[in-house]
Order: structure tokens, then sequence, then C-alpha cells
């Protein structure tokens, strides 16, 4: 059995940071597991531009953002493995995996940093009524099709759900010939980032229609048509409200879903609202010397923050290698409370004496807000309060706390963020 | 001129031929989908009924417990995973004890092994999961529960490993009498036989009316489900029942033999014969009836619902006999539940009638064993690392959730009565049909489906037919 500091499951952005930040760190010895044909995960589908703008201040392809990586990776003789699956991990951190070359083999590893993204909610997971003909397909699977094989899916397509990638295909699919003819969401508000439904339905004039779902699909070999109704707050459909779209391919966007089959297995302790591992400051789980980062953690919208938290998950797994991460036990932790308007944070505890001097906590709103307040409470003393002028579920949210303060009151416990009216 | 021809290739079209193909007979099942197990056969509870539920004296109750009987051999004969896990009929209040009561008055009638009635804590302790009202139960430990897909492609690949025929895509459109025999007209041209065997299903009845004055009628009745991820696949160990109603026997809760747990099915008459789509009430009242009988259900990990439809006959029993006014054509129609579960008792019949009718000889070398596709996961790490170094696409993943290699796939699809289409990937090897539901792994299978008939991504299909899965290339409309 292969030794490694670092062995780090999946090849993505998230994967490919974490490397890069661990080898700065001084870690000779990294292994990057991928099982797709090349690395850079889902980047090498989004062939559309606007990756980048936070961390390279210009707008990238999504091929072109993970390229900067790769030749990183490649520069800097990070040992890594494609077309291997990660079968199981051990809370050991014994690690098989497979490959048409080597067979089933084992690895053990020091430290293990979880980097596997995520996976698209199905149409089963919406138990959409109906029909199960061809022509269904989730939206990335579309992306997939289109991006990396040329093939098109539909020629008439409704769309179900207005996130991101869903937004992003409804401008790909005209931009190749096909006519959109909508996009529903069951929301209220588009799970989608404000720009892309500017630049990819309201720049090519696909209605996006709020407050409405599938209530039927038609159609017994390929997809004929499709049914939507307007739904009441509770998300029902309201009765008399339906709508009839002749059509040949549905398109899903309906959620992502981290793939956590592996930290489920080996024993990581997962939240409940983001299927991701729980982690502390460090991005450490609940398995000491484990780290998650990028989509398996939470899905983000944007790869600029998946890079940023997955550096900090490379520079915390080589200290905790390099013996520099003082051990959880010995340590004083914080709980972070997710209050008003606040779905869920991450990190979920902080132990100040672990932390860098600054530290991102990154959350996601429950709802549209508007000219509010994020604000932070230690205990009962409100230390952060910063304006937003809008704020919504599709758009990740941020605010940064430092370890000075956090030190200053040994005897408080609890930090709460919560979104505050005007 | 065929001896017999067989009309679908359903668990009781696949049995009768396996059945059959012990004798010297030149036999052709004929099916008008492009693979076997298209029909209602692919969408059931998949239960191995224990054989209370049909009236004494039925012929549905005398083949359910041959049948149920029978499964364990044929299961290791034929390499189909079947597992008697038992089942459980609930009964909430004292009122409905006479009901459960006659229930198993009836199974011993019916000669059902090991029944037994359970107070409230015996049956609390077998299912700790049940709904805080159970107050007795009907527990059946030799029921069970099979992979419907795999048990009749099973019975399928040995019939044709014993010389049967099978001719897809071939619907069989009317029929002549001739002197001796039929003159079949199908959507692939015309075939004589001797002798005929109809089971076709829900189109049992048409089939039946080509050739006889007695016309017979089938109903469709569609049954619902939702089907929940594997981490919902231990709330249950066993199969649950309600206290059958006139329509059947009510909303069920039981595991796979995947791991998956089913919950369903509804029971509404359809006009439709094709009318398998899900509809919103139904899947609400599979979700709330469910959760009458197995309390803390997680509906949430639904990963998709489909539906089936049962040939309903008035009668409420399988027919299985020579149509009166036509010597020569047997009907093996009605089947409704528990079809499934009789179907080697429905093989040995129709074979017991033909034989009779025609005097068959047995053949001198009947293959009866039939070894099912190499299951990497079942190997020891040695073993399988051996099997990686001979055929590398078994080391290579194709479905994520479900652990499917490119080695699999290409069995499936390579094997006798192979896959031709992506969802005769799906019933074959379960690529496509755990929680991404073939997300991530349909363009891949695509891809091997595309390479291995020779053909362009364009022409894969979801399930034969008009079923293309790509409308063209990027562009090709400018
Ligand atoms: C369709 C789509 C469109 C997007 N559009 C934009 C955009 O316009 N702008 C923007 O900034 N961001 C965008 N994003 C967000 C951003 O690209 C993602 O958040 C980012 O790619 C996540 O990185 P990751 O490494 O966590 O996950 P991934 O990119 O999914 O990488 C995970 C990797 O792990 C591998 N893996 C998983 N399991 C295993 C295993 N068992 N064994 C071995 N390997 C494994 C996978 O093959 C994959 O390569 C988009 C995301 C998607 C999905
Ligand atoms: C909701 C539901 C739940 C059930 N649950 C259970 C259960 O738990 N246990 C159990 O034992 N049973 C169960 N059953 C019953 C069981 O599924 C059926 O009894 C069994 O599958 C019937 O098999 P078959 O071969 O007769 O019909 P099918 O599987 O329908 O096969 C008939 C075949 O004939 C073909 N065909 C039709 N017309 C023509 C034509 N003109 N030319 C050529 N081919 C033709 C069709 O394409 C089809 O493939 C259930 C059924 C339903 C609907």
């Amino acid at each position: 059995m292969k030794n490694y500091d670092i062995v780090i499951i999946g090849g993505g952005p998230a994967g490919l940071a974490a490397a890069i930040s661990a080898r700065e760190s001084k870690i000779e010895s990294i292994l990057i597991l991928e099982r797709d044909r090349e690395l850079g995960g889902i980047l090498n589908q989004c062939i559309h531009n606007g990756f980048g703008l936070h961390t390279f201040q210009e707008e990238l392809t999504g091929p072109e953002y993970a390229d900067r990586f790769i030749c990183q990776v490649e520069e800097k003789n990070i040992a890594y493995k494609l077309n291997t699956i990660v079968l199981d991990i051990t809370s050991e951190k014994v690690i098989t995996a497979m490959n048409r070359e080597e067979g089933l083999f084992q690895t053990q590893a020091k430290a293990v940093i979880l980097a596997m993204g995520c996976r698209e909610r199905p149409r089963g997971a919406l138990n959409i009524p109906g029909y199960r003909p061809a022509g269904i397909y989730s939206a990335g699977t579309a992306q997939r099709l289109v991006n990396m094989e040329g093939c098109l899916p539909g020629r008439e397509v409704v769309i179900l759900g207005s996130g991101d990638i869903g937004l992003i295909m409804a401008r790909r699919l005209t931009l190749e010939g096909a006519k959109v003819q909508a996009v529903a969401e069951l929301m209220p508000y588009s799970g989608g980032l404000k720009r892309n439904i500017v630049q990819c339905l309201n720049d090519y004039d696909i209605p996006l229609k709020l407050s409405h779902t599938v209530i039927d699909i038609q159609g017994k070999k390929r997809v004929e048509g499709v049914t939507l109704a307007a739904v009441d707050a509770q998300g029902k459909p309201i009765p008399g409200t339906e709508e009839h779209y002749a059509c040949d391919t549905l398109l899903l966007s309906v959620g992502l879903i981290p793939e956590n089959e592996l930290s489920r297995g080996m024993g990581v302790e997962l939240n409940s609202v983001t299927s991701g591992p729980k982690v502390d400051e460090s991005l450490e789980t609940s398995l000491e010397g484990v780290f998650a980062c990028g989509n398996v953690l939470h899905v983000h919208d944007l790869v600029d923050f998946v890079s940023a938290e997955s550096a900090a998950a490379g520079r915390n797994a080589a200290a905790y290698v390099k013996g520099e991460l003082p051990g959880r036990a010995s340590v004083k932790k914080l709980f972070l409370r997710h209050g008003e308007g606040v779905r869920y944070t991450v990190p979920e505890t902080i132990c100040p004496e672990r932390m860098d001097e600054e530290l991102t906590v990154r959350f996601r709103v429950s709802r549209v807000y508007q000219s509010c307040y994020i604000s932070a409470y230690f205990d009962h003393e409100r230390i952060r309060h910063k304006k937003r002028q809008i704020m919504a579920p599709g758009e990740m949210e941020d605010i940064k706390l430092t370890k000075e303060e956090l030190l200053k009151y040994p005897d408080r416990k609890q930090i709460t963020i919560m979104i505050e009216e005007g | 001129m065929y001896d017999i021809i067989i009309i679908g290739a359903g668990v009781s079209g696949a049995a009768a031929a396996r059945e059959l193909s012990r004798y010297q007979a030149k036999i052709c099942v004929l099916e008008k989908e492009e693979d076997v197990c298209c029909g209602t056969s692919k969408a059931n509870s998949a239960i191995v009924h224990a054989g209370y539920d049909a009236a004494a004296g039925s012929l549905k109750a005398k083949l359910n417990v041959r049948g149920n009987e029978l499964m364990g051999r044929l299961s290791e004969e034929l390499d189909f995973p079947f597992q008697r896990i038992g089942s459980l009929v609930l009964c909430f209040q004292e009122a409905d004890l006479p009901k459960l009561q006659a229930l198993y008055q009836r199974g011993i009638e019916n000669g059902v092994p090991k029944l037994r009635i359970l107070d409230r804590e015996e049956t609390l302790r077998l299912e700790p999961n049940l709904s805080e009202d159970t107050f007795a139960s009907l527990y059946a430990p030799t029921a069970g529960i099979v992979c419907p897909f795999e048990l009749n492609l099973a019975l399928a690949e040995n019939a044709y490993a014993n010389g049967t025929k099978f001719q897809f895509h071939t619907e069989v459109q009317s029929i002549e009498r001739l002197e001796k025999g039929y003159l079949l007209h199908t959507s692939r041209g015309e075939l004589r036989t001797r002798y005929v065997v109809n089971a076709a299903g829900l189109y049992g009845d048409e089939i039946h009316n080509m050739v006889s004055q007695k016309k017979l009628k089938l109903t469709a009745r569609r049954g619902e489900y939702c089907l929940l991820d594997k981490t919902a696949g231990t709330h249950v160990r066993r199969t649950i029942f309600p206290l059958p109603d006139k329509m059947g026997k009510g909303i069920l809760v039981t595991p796979t033999v995947h791991g998956n747990l089913l919950l369903g099915p509804t029971a509404v008459n359809t006009e439709d014969k094709e009318g398998v789509n899900t509809t919103l009430e139904g899947l609400a009242l599979v979700s709330e009836r469910a959760a009458r009988s197995v309390k803390n259900l997680p509906v949430r990990q639904v990963i998709t619902s489909f539906a089936g439809l049962r040939a309903h006959e008035e009668g409420d029993d399988f027919i299985i006999e020579e149509v009166s006014d036509a010597k020569g054509f047997f009907d093996c129609i009605g089947i409704e539940s528990p079809g499934i579960a009789s179907c080697p008792a429905i093989g040995e019949r129709v074979a017991a009638l033909l034989q009779k009718e025609m005097d068959l000889k047995k053949k001198d070398h009947f293959i009866s064993a039939r070894k099912g596709r190499l299951n990497p996961n079942a190997l020891s790490f040695a073993e399988r690392n051996a099997l990686i170094r001979k055929q590398p696409a078994y080391g290579n993943i194709i479905c994520r959730c479900e652990m499917i290699s490119e080695g699999e796939i290409l069995e499936a699809v390579r094997r006798p009565l192979g896959a031709k289409s992506l969802d005769g990937v799906k019933r074959r090897t379960r690529s496509g049909m755990g929680r991404c539901q073939g997300g991530f792994c349909s363009p891949k299978v695509m891809e091997i489906l595309a390479r291995e008939q020779q053909t362009g991504l364009q022409e894969i299909t979801k399930s034969g037919g008009s079923s293309k899965l790509l409308a063209g290339t990027n562009k090709d409309a400018f």
C-alpha cells in the first residue's frame, strides 16, 4: 500500500486549488484522484464565460479557468491519476480506488481532502407526474451532450427550474438552434444569479414563469408536451391555471446535491441543510484530518469562492500533516448559529486559536431580502452590521470575522449570523 | 412453419417458452417491443406472494402457491435475485380482526405453509417502524421478492439457449385460421404455426378475439409507485400490506432485492392500455397510504416514480386454457397479480397443456441452468483485479451511483437477447437506476451502445422505436 501525506478526492476546481495550496505550504507527497478523463471537474462543460472575475479580474470560460489551475498542478509536479474512481475511504484514511490499468488499489493518507463536487437532483426527487419518455434531461446532462459531444438533445424545449445551469442552458440551446419556450420556477424568485437571468433569458426573450411548475409530462416514447401550472404560496398547483406547451424536451435544473456517499461511508457527520459535511473554521470535518471544500461541502454558484475556500482547506490540511494545527480537544470552541433569514453557515464551529487572522463565513439567505443588514452577534453584542441592497437564496453571502475579536472575550460562546431589517 | 408461436415476451410468455423448450418442438416467441420485459412485467411490486389472497379453488390461488414453492429452486437454476423475506398484512383495529382471520383461513385452504397471526407486540418486534396503530398482523414467512427484469430475462435466455427463437419488433396484427394451424400477420410479415400461445398481457383480449367468437375484455388497471433511495432501504425488512379491499391488495411498503424501498401501487382503471403515466393524485395517495402502515417514512428520499398496468379480467382469475372454439390456440391471459409469483407454475401449466395436446417428446439435452451476468462487486479484491487485468473494461465505472462498470454494460449488450437501448441496459445492469437516475451515465451508455451497434449517437433510443434520445447536432437547423 502506498502512503501519501495528503490524498485529494476529486480533481475539479476544489481539488486543484487545495492541492496547489498544500504544495505551497511545503507538502511534498500529494495525490489527486479523479474519476473523469481530465482534470477540471464540472468546469470542462461550462464553455460560457463569467468565471474568474474575483480571482483573476477577468472573464474566463470554465475550461480556461480550470486550465490556470491545471497548469500550476503540472508545474508543481503534483501527482494525479485520471480515470480513477475512489470507491471507499475508511475512517483510518485508507482509500480504495480503481482504474483500468491498476485495477483495485489502496493508499494510506495522513490527511484526506474531500472535493467530490455535487450531482443534479433528478426528476424523481420532485415526483413530477406523467409519462417517462425520452427527452427528459437534467440540465447538466444536456450541457455535457451539447458542449462536449456536439449533440442537440431536442428542438422545442421547456426548462423547469431557474438554477444557473438551467439559465445557461436556455441560452446555449437557443444559440445551437433550439427554441426554448419557457423557464418555469416553483419559487417566487429565481434560484440563479441575477446576471444569468439578464444575459441568458431577457436577452433572448425567453419568458421566466415564477411560481410555476410542471404538473404533467405527455408522450409515450418521446416527450410531446408538458403542462405547467401556477402554484400557491405552499407550492401546490392552482387548478384552472394549467397551460399546455407542445415540446420534445424537458430540462430540469432543480438543484444540486453534494456527492457525499464516500463521506457518509467513512463516518463523516453531515449537515442536513447543506447535505455536506459539518466543518469547523479549518474546514476539518467531524473526523480528524479529513477536510472538505467546494461543492461537496455546500453548493457554490461562483467558482472563485470554491477556489478561495479550497485553498484554505489545502493550507489547513498541510498544517495538520506538519503537526501545526492544534488539536480540537485542547482549544476552545465557539458555535455559529444561523439566526433569522440565514439557512446555514459554513463553518458551523470556530476554534479561534486555530483560525487564520481572518475567517470568511459563507451562508445563504432563506428568501429575497431588500435593504437589509447582515448582522453578527457575539453572544449579545452585535459585532457586524453590514448593509445589503438585495440578497437572494441563489447568491451566496459571506461575512468576515477576525481572530483578534474572537479571542478578546474568552467567556463568550456563540456567534449568531442573522438578517435584520433596516 | 413453427410448431408453437408464443405471443408476448413478458414473464408469462417467457416462462411458457422456457418450460416448452424442454420438448422437441420448433418454437418462436413474438414480441412487439424491442426487448423482453417491456410490458406489465417491468412495472409491478415484484412480490412473490405467499398465496393467501386469491379465492380458494381459483387458478390464481393454485398457481400462486405452486409458483412460490418453485421460485427458490428456479432462482438457483437460472441465477436471478430472489429473497424470501416474508410479508405482513396489518390490521389497525380490533374490529378488523375477523378480516385478518378470514385471510388466514383462506391461506390455509390454499395450502400456504407457516402462516401465523401475530399480536401487536410480536408484529412490532419484527418490524419496529410499523404504525403505532398496529393491532395485529398476518405473517407469511414464505413470501418473497424478486428482480422482475432478471426473472423475465433469465427465463427467456434459458429458452433461447434451448433453441427457442425470439423475434422482436414483431406485432401480431391479425390471425387467420388454417386447415392445420394458424397464419399470423405481423408487422414483420407472415408466420405459420401449428399451435399458438397467447401471452400478450394487456392485449390478450384482442389476440383472443381474433380467433374466437366468445369475446373477452381486459381492463387496464393502473398502479403507481414511488421508489426511495437505498438509504431508506432497510426502513422495513419485510413486505408490509394493509388489509386488502375490492380493488386489490392495497398500498404496500417493501424493500426491493436491490436494497431500495418501494411504495405502491394505487389501483385505478384506465381506458388506455399504454397509460403508464403517473398522476399528482396517484403519487399523493401512495405517500399518504404508505405512511398509514409505516411510520417516519423518509418520503423525501424518493428517486423516481413509475406506473404499471394490470390486465384485469371480469372473472377475476387467470385464464390458461385452450380456446373452446379455436383448436390449438391457447390463452394465457388475465395474468394480473400474482402473475410474477405464479410464473414458474404458469409455464408448467402451459407446457403440460400443449404437451398433452401435441404429444410432445422431451429433448435429450435440455439445459436447465443459466448463468447470470458477472457481478464484480461480489468478487474478492484479488479476483476483481485478475478480472480487470484480463478485461480492463471492468475497471472503468460508468454508473457512479450503482457502481456499474463498462465491462458489465458490454456483457449486457453482447449476450444473447442483449440490450439494445438505454432502458435495456438499465433493466439488465441497473446503470441509471440509482439516485442520480442516469444523469452521469446516460451519455456514456449511449456512447457504448453506438460503438457496439456501429451506429451514430443520434440513432440511440431510450426504449426502441421512436424514443430517440437526441434530436440532431448543434446548429444543424441553421
Ligand atoms: C453547470 C454549472 C455551471 C456553472 N456556471 C458557473 C459560472 O458561470 N461562473 C462561475 O463562477 N461558477 C459557475 N459554476 C460553479 C462552479 O463551477 C462550481 O461550483 C465548481 O466547479 C465546483 O468545483 P468542485 O471542485 O467542488 O466540483 P466539481 O467541479 O464538480 O469537481 C468535482 C470532481 O470530483 C470528481 N469526483 C467525484 N467523486 C469522485 C470519486 N469518487 N472518485 C474520483 N473523483 C471523484 C468529479 O469527477 C469531479 O471532477 C457552475 C457550476 C455548474 C455545475
Ligand atoms: C401495479 C402492479 C403490481 C403488481 N404486483 C405484482 C406482485 O407484487 N407480484 C406478482 O406476482 N404480480 C404482480 N403483478 C402482476 C404481474 O406484473 C403480471 O401478472 C405479469 O407481469 C404479467 O406478465 P405477462 O407476461 O402476462 O404480461 P406482460 O409482461 O405485459 O407481457 C405481455 C407482452 O406481450 C406483448 N404483446 C402484446 N401484444 C402483442 C402483439 N399483438 N404482438 C406481439 N407482442 C405483443 C407486450 O409487448 C408484452 O411484452 C402486478 C401488476 C401490476 C400492474
